[in-house]
C-alpha cells in the first residue's frame, strides 16, 4: 500500500459536490480524492455526509442531482445509474447487503452478467469463474451453496467477490466490520491489502477509529457536510481525529435551561436485547438507566451502538428476546408491548417519523388521536369533537404550522410532521417521554422550535430520555449523558463534565476516564 | 346516494390542505405531491358521481321508447329492481371494505355466501325461522373467526388463507347438499329477497330519516360550540339539511311509484348496512384503528393497538355480513343452490376499488363502495335492458373496473 503517487492523476477526483435535501443541505462543496492502491478512510459523525457522497458516487443519486464533478482517472464522469458506476469500475459495498438469498453464491456474483449465448446461461462458466474468485480470496466455500447459507461476515466476503468480478478499480466499503467476527476482520484486512497491491483504491468508511487507523494511508474527516480535513494517517492520532469529528461550538441554539429535578419518575434495570435475526447476538447488554421529574437523559452513541434498540425494547416493542425489568414511580410494571407502556405512562417519540410515527394519508387530528383515542374519544364510539378540541390546543401549544387539524399530514414540512408525532404523545398524558432522533432531517427552525418543547416539558415536570446522533444536541439539551458503545454503557457524564470528546471518545469504544 | 346525511368527518372539504399555510417550510416535491395527491382525491369522488349519472343518463336514453317516452332504466319499475340486485353486492362490499382497508382481503365470499345460505335453507325445517335467518349469520361469523384467526395469530397472508377459503367452503356445500337446490319455504325469507315495504312505511321511514338529519345537524353544531370550535354559519347548516331532505323526499318517492310500489326490503337492509358501516369506519375506535392498521401498519403497532385483535374482528364483521348478504340472495332466488354466489368475492372487490378503495390499505369509503356496487348494478341492469350480449356484459365490465383505477393511478402519479 504505497502513496507516493501524489504526482499521478489521481483514480479519483470528486470536485465541489454539493447535494441538498428539501430542508436540508447534506453536502456542502466536499472535495475528495482516491488513488489506486491507497485505502483512504472516511470518517465522521451520523449525519456527516459519508453515506450521501458515496452515493453521488456510486450512481445512485444520478448525475444532475448534485452539483460539482465526479472524475475518474481525470476524466469527468456523469454516472446516470448504479449501473453506469458499476461499468466504471466503482462498486459500492453497503452496510445492508445487496444479495439474494435464495441464489447460490455464484448466480449472486454473476447477477445481471451471466455469461451466457444467445441468453442461455452457461452455468460451467459461471461456476467456475465464481470458484476462481472465491480463491482468489482464500475462501474455501462451494460457488453453489445458497448465501443464505452464510454468515454475514462470509456474505460480506462475496459482496466484495462480486465487486472483482466486475473489474472494479475503486471500491466502496460501509462500515464492513460491523458484523464480523474478529477472525473474520482478519480475513478481510488480508483481501483488502491484497488489494492494495492490486491497484485497487479503497474508500473506508468506519466508526472503529482503531481500524482505520491500522488499515488507512489517509483519512478524510466530514462534518455538517463539509471536509473538515485530510490528511495521512500517520499524522494523526484518535483524539486529534475525535476533535475533528466534533470540533464545532455547542452554539447558543440550546435555549439555557435548569430544569428542577424531582424524585426517580421511571427506571430500566439490566437490560439485554437480542437480535431477533441472528440468534445468540447480542445488541444491547445489561444497560440500565434512572430519569427524575423534569429531567432530560441523553443517550449518545454511534451508530449500531443499540441505543434505538434499548428504547424499543423497554417500550415492549421489540421483535427479538429481551430481559430487563423496569419500575414506573418506583413499583415494578411489566410492558410486554406498546399498549402496556402507555397505559403506565410510557410516550415513545420513534425515530424514522414515515416508518414508524405517522399514518401519511390522514389528517393531522387522527394522527395526533392514534395512541389516545380511547381516553380522549371513548372506548368505542368517538367524539369527533372533543377529539378536535383537544387536537386543536396541541396544534397551537407545539406550533404546528397548518391550517386546520383535518390537513393531511403528509402534505406538511418534516419539521411540522415531528410535532404531530410529538403531540401524539403528549395527548397520551405521559410521565416519561422517549425521544429518538427528534429533530433527524428538519431545518435548523424547527429543530430549535423542537428543543424549546423539550426544554418546556421538562419544565413540567417530564422525565425525558433523549436519544440522538447529534452530538450537540445530546449536550445541549441534557442533565445527564449516558454514552452506548455496541450495547454496553462505556461513560456517564452530568452535564457540566461533558464535553464533546469525552463523549466521543466513549462512543468509540473508549471507556470513560476516571473524572 | 343514502350517505348524504352521513357524511363522514374525513370527507370535509379538504381544499385548506392544499394552500401553503403561512410561514411553513416548504418542503418541496413532498409538498407538491401531497397537495396534488388531495385534489385528486377529491377528484375522484367527483369523478365518480359524474361517471354513475353519465351512466344513468346514458342508459335512460337508450331505452326511451313509445311506452316509456322518458326512458325505462330511471323508472321505477326498473330502478327499483336495480337496487334489489345492487343489494347483495352492496352489503358484501361493505364488509370487504373493512378487510381491505386493513391492508387485507377475502377472496372467499362468494363460497361462503353459498354455503351460509345452504346452510339457512337447510336450518328451516328443524329451526324455524329464526334457525335458518341465525345460521346464515353464525356459518358467516364462524367463518370469519376462523379464516381471521389463520390470517393475524398464524401469520398466513390472507390472499392464500382466503383463496383456500374460496376452494374449500364450496366443498363443503356441495358435500352437505349432495348437489341438490333446497328451495325457500319460510314467507319473510322470502320476503327479505323480494318484499316491499307499505307505501305508508316508507313514507314514515323517510320522516324518520329527515328528523335524524336535522337532529344530528343541530347537535353536533352544539358540540362544535361546546368544544370551542368554529360552528358552521346558518346558510351552511340549512344547505347541510335541505340536501339531504331533497334526496330523500325524491328517493322514496321514487320507489313508492311504479306498477309494484314500496322500498323493497333487500334495499332497506343495504341502507341499514351502510349507515352501520359508515358510523363504524368514522365514529369508532374499531373503525379508526383498521384505517391506521391499513395505512401504517409499524406506527399502528407502535401506537399501542393490538393490530391482530382488530384483523380477527373486521373479519368477524365481514362474515357477519356476507351471512346476511347470503340471506337476501338466497330469498332472492328462491332457493339455495350449490353454486350460489359464484364470482361474488370479485364483484364485492371491484365495488369497493371503483369506489376508490386502496387495495395497499388505508384508504377507502363506505359511501365509495357503495357507489361503487351502484355503478356495476347499473351497467348490469342497463346493458340488460338494451340486449347486450353476455360476452359484451363481461368484457364492459372488466375494462370499467381497470378504467377507474387506472384513472386513479394518473391522478395519483407522483411528479
Amino acid at each position: 500500500m504505497s502513496t507516493n503517487a501524489e504526482t499521478r492523476t489521481p483514480l479519483l477526483e470528486m470536485r465541489e459536490i454539493t447535494k441538498t435535501f428539501p430542508g436540508v443541505r447534506a453536502l456542502d462543496g466536499v472535495s475528495f480524492d482516491l488513488h489506486a492502491g491507497e485505502l483512504h478512510a472516511l470518517v465522521g459523525e451520523n449525519g456527516a455526509g459519508k453515506s450521501t457522497l458515496m452515493k453521488v458516487l456510486g450512481g445512485v443519486y444520478p448525475h444532475g442531482s448534485y452539483g460539482g464533478e465526479v472524475l475518474i482517472d481525470g476524466e469527468v464522469r456523469r454516472f446516470a445509474s448504479v449501473r453506469d458506476a458499476e461499468n466504471a469500475g466503482v462498486a459500492v459495498i453497503f452496510q445492508e447487503l445487496s444479495l439474494i438469498k435464495e441464489l447460490t453464491i455464484g448466480e449472486n456474483i454473476f447477477l445481471g452478467r451471466e455469461p451466457n449465448r444467445f441468453g442461455i446461461i452457461r452455468w460451467e462458466e459461471l461456476y467456475s469463474r465464481a470458484q476462481k474468485l472465491l480463491d482468489e480470496l482464500n475462501l474455501h466455500l462451494d460457488p453453489r451453496t445458497p448465501v443464505g447459507h452464510l454468515g454475514i461476515g462470509q456474505q460480506q466476503l462475496v459482496e466484495i467477490a462480486k465487486a472483482l468480478s466486475q473489474e472494479a478499480r475503486i471500491l466502496v466499503l460501509d462500515e464492513p466490520t460491523a458484523a464480523l467476527a474478529d477472525a473474520e476482520v482478519e480475513t478481510l484486512f488480508g483481501i483488502l491489502r491484497k488489494l492494495g497491491e492490486r491497484g485497487v483504491g479503497m474508500i473506508y468508511i468506519s466508526h472503529k477509529l482503531d481500524e482505520v487507523f491500522r488499515m488507512s494511508d489517509r483519512i478524510t474527516v466530514l462534518r455538517d457536510g463539509r471536509t473538515v480535513g485530510t490528511r495521512p494517517s500517520k499524522e494523526l492520532d484518535e483524539s486529534r481525529v475525535i476533535a475533528l469529528m466534533v470540533g464545532r461550538e455547542v452554539g447558543d441554539i440550546f435555549p439555557e435551561a435548569e430544569h428542577e429535578r424531582g424524585e426517580v419518575v421511571f427506571e430500566a434495570r439490566g437490560f439485554t436485547v437480542e437480535d431477533p435475526n441472528v440468534s445468540g447476538k447480542l445488541l444491547v447488554r445489561d444497560v440500565g438507566f434512572k430519569v427524575r421529574r423534569g429531567e432530560v437523559l441523553g443517550i449518545a452513541g454511534l451508530m449500531g451502538a443499540g441505543r434505538s434498540e434499548l428504547l424499543m425494547a423497554i417500550f415492549g416493542a421489540w421483535p427479538g428476546r429481551v430481559a430487563g425489568e423496569t419500575y414506573v414511580e418506583g413499583e415494578r410494571v411489566r410492558i410486554t408491548r406498546p399498549s402496556d407502556a402507555i397505559r403506565h405512562g410510557v410516550g415513545f417519540v420513534t425515530e424514522d417519523r414515515k416508518r414508524f410515527g405517522l399514518v401519511l394519508d390522514q389528517t393531522i387530528l387522527n394522527n395526533m388521536t392514534l395512541a389516545s383515542l380511547r381516553r380522549l374519544s371513548g372506548r368505542f364510539v368517538t367524539d369527533v369533537d372533543a377529539e378536535a378540541a383537544a387536537g386543536e390546543r396541541a396544534r397551537k401549544d407545539l406550533r404546528v404550522k397548518a391550517n386546520s387539524v383535518f390537513t393531511i399530514v403528509g402534505t406538511l414540512s418534516g419539521g411540522n410532521q415531528q410535532k404531530v408525532v410529538l403531540a401524539k404523545w403528549l395527548l397520551t398524558n405521559p410521565r416519561v417521554l422517549f425521544l429518538d432522533e427528534p429533530t433527524r432531517g428538519i431545518d435548523v427552525g424547527a429543530k430549535q422550535e423542537i428543543y424549546a418543547q423539550i426544554n418546556r416539558l421538562a419544565k413540567e415536570g417530564l422525565a425525558i430520555v433523549l436519544v440522538s446522533s447529534e452530538l450537540p444536541e445530546v449536550l445541549g439539551l441534557s442533565d445527564r449523558v449516558m454514552v452506548l458503545h455496541e450495547g454496553r454503557v462505556t461513560g456517564e457524564f452530568r452535564r457540566e463534565e461533558a464535553s464533546p470528546e469525552a463523549v466521543m471518545a466513549c462512543a468509540t469504544g473508549h471507556t470513560q476516564r476516571a473524572a | 346516494m343514502s350517505q348524504t346525511g352521513n357524511q363522514p368527518p374525513t370527507n370535509r372539504p379538504p381544499t385548506t390542505a392544499d394552500v401553503s399555510p403561512p410561514g411553513a417550510v416548504p418542503e418541496g416535491v413532498e409538498a407538491k405531491v401531497g397537495g396534488f395527491r388531495i385534489q385528486a382525491d377529491s377528484l375522484r369522488a367527483y369523478t365518480m358521481i359524474i361517471a354513475l349519472v353519465a351512466i344513468w343518463l346514458f342508459f335512460q336514453w337508450k331505452t326511451i321508447s313509445p311506452q316509456f317516452p322518458y326512458g325505462l332504466f330511471l323508472h321505477p319499475n326498473n330502478f327499483s329492481n336495480l337496487l334489489q340486485q345492487m343489494a347483495v353486492t352492496g352489503v358484501l362490499a361493505v364488509g370487504m371494505l373493512l378487510v381491505i382497508v386493513a391492508g387485507q382481503i377475502d377472496l372467499s365470499v362468494g363460497s361462503v355466501v353459498g354455503l351460509a345460505g345452504g346452510a339457512a335453507a337447510m336450518m328451516q325445517e328443524p329451526g324455524g325461522l329464526f334457525g335458518a335467518l341465525g345460521a346464515a349469520m353464525v356459518v358467516g361469523i364462524i367463518i370469519g373467526a376462523v379464516q381471521g384467526s389463520l390470517i393475524s395469530y398464524a401469520n398466513i397472508p390472507a390472499f392464500i388463507v382466503t383463496l383456500g377459503g374460496l376452494l374449500a367452503w364450496r366443498g363443503v356445500i356441495l358435500g352437505l347438499s349432495k348437489g341438490a337446490t333446497i328451495p325457500v319455504r319460510q314467507p319473510f325469507f322470502r320476503e327479505l329477497g323480494v318484499g316491499k315495504l307499505p307505501q305508508s312505511a316508507g313514507v314514515v321511514l323517510a320522516l324518520i330519516a329527515i328528523a335524524a338529519v336535522v337532529f344530528l345537524t343541530i347537535s353536533r353544531n352544539r358540540a362544535r360550540r361546546r368544544h370551542g370550535l368554529t360552528v358552521p354559519g346558518v346558510g351552511v347548516t340549512a344547505l347541510g339539511i335541505i340536501v339531504p331532505t331533497l334526496l330523500i323526499v325524491a328517493f322514496i318517492y321514487l320507489m313508492n311509484s311504479g306498477n309494484n310500489p314500496g322500498l323493497p326490503v333487500p334495499v332497506l337492509v343495504l341502507l341499514a348496512v351502510a349507515i352501520l358501516g359508515a358510523f363504524l369506519t368514522q365514529n369508532t375506535t374499531f373503525g379508526r384503528y383498521l384505517y391506521a392498521i391499513g395505512g401504517n401498519p409499524d406506527a399502528a403497532r407502535l401506537s399501542g393497538i393490538n393490530i391482530r385483535r382488530y384483523i380477527l374482528a373486521a373479519y368477524c364483521v365481514l362474515g357477519l355480513l356476507v351471512g346476511v348478504a347470503s340471506l337476501l340472495h338466497t330469498g332472492r332466488v328462491g332457493s339455495a343452490s350449490p353454486d350460489a354466489g359464484t364470482y361474488m368475492e370479485l364483484d364485492a372487490i371491484a365495488a369497493c376499488v371503483i369506489g376508490g378503495t386502496s387495495l395497499m390499505g388505508g384508504r377507502g369509503t363506505v359511501s365509495g363502495a357503495v357507489v361503487g356496487a351502484l355503478i356495476m348494478a347499473s351497467l348490469d341492469n342497463g346493458m340488460s335492458l338494451l340486449n347486450v350480449e353476455n360476452y359484451t356484459q363481461y368484457i364492459v365490465k372488466g375494462a370499467v373496473l381497470v378504467a377507474a383505477v387506472g384513472f386513479d393511478m394518473l391522478g395519483r402519479r407522483k411528479s
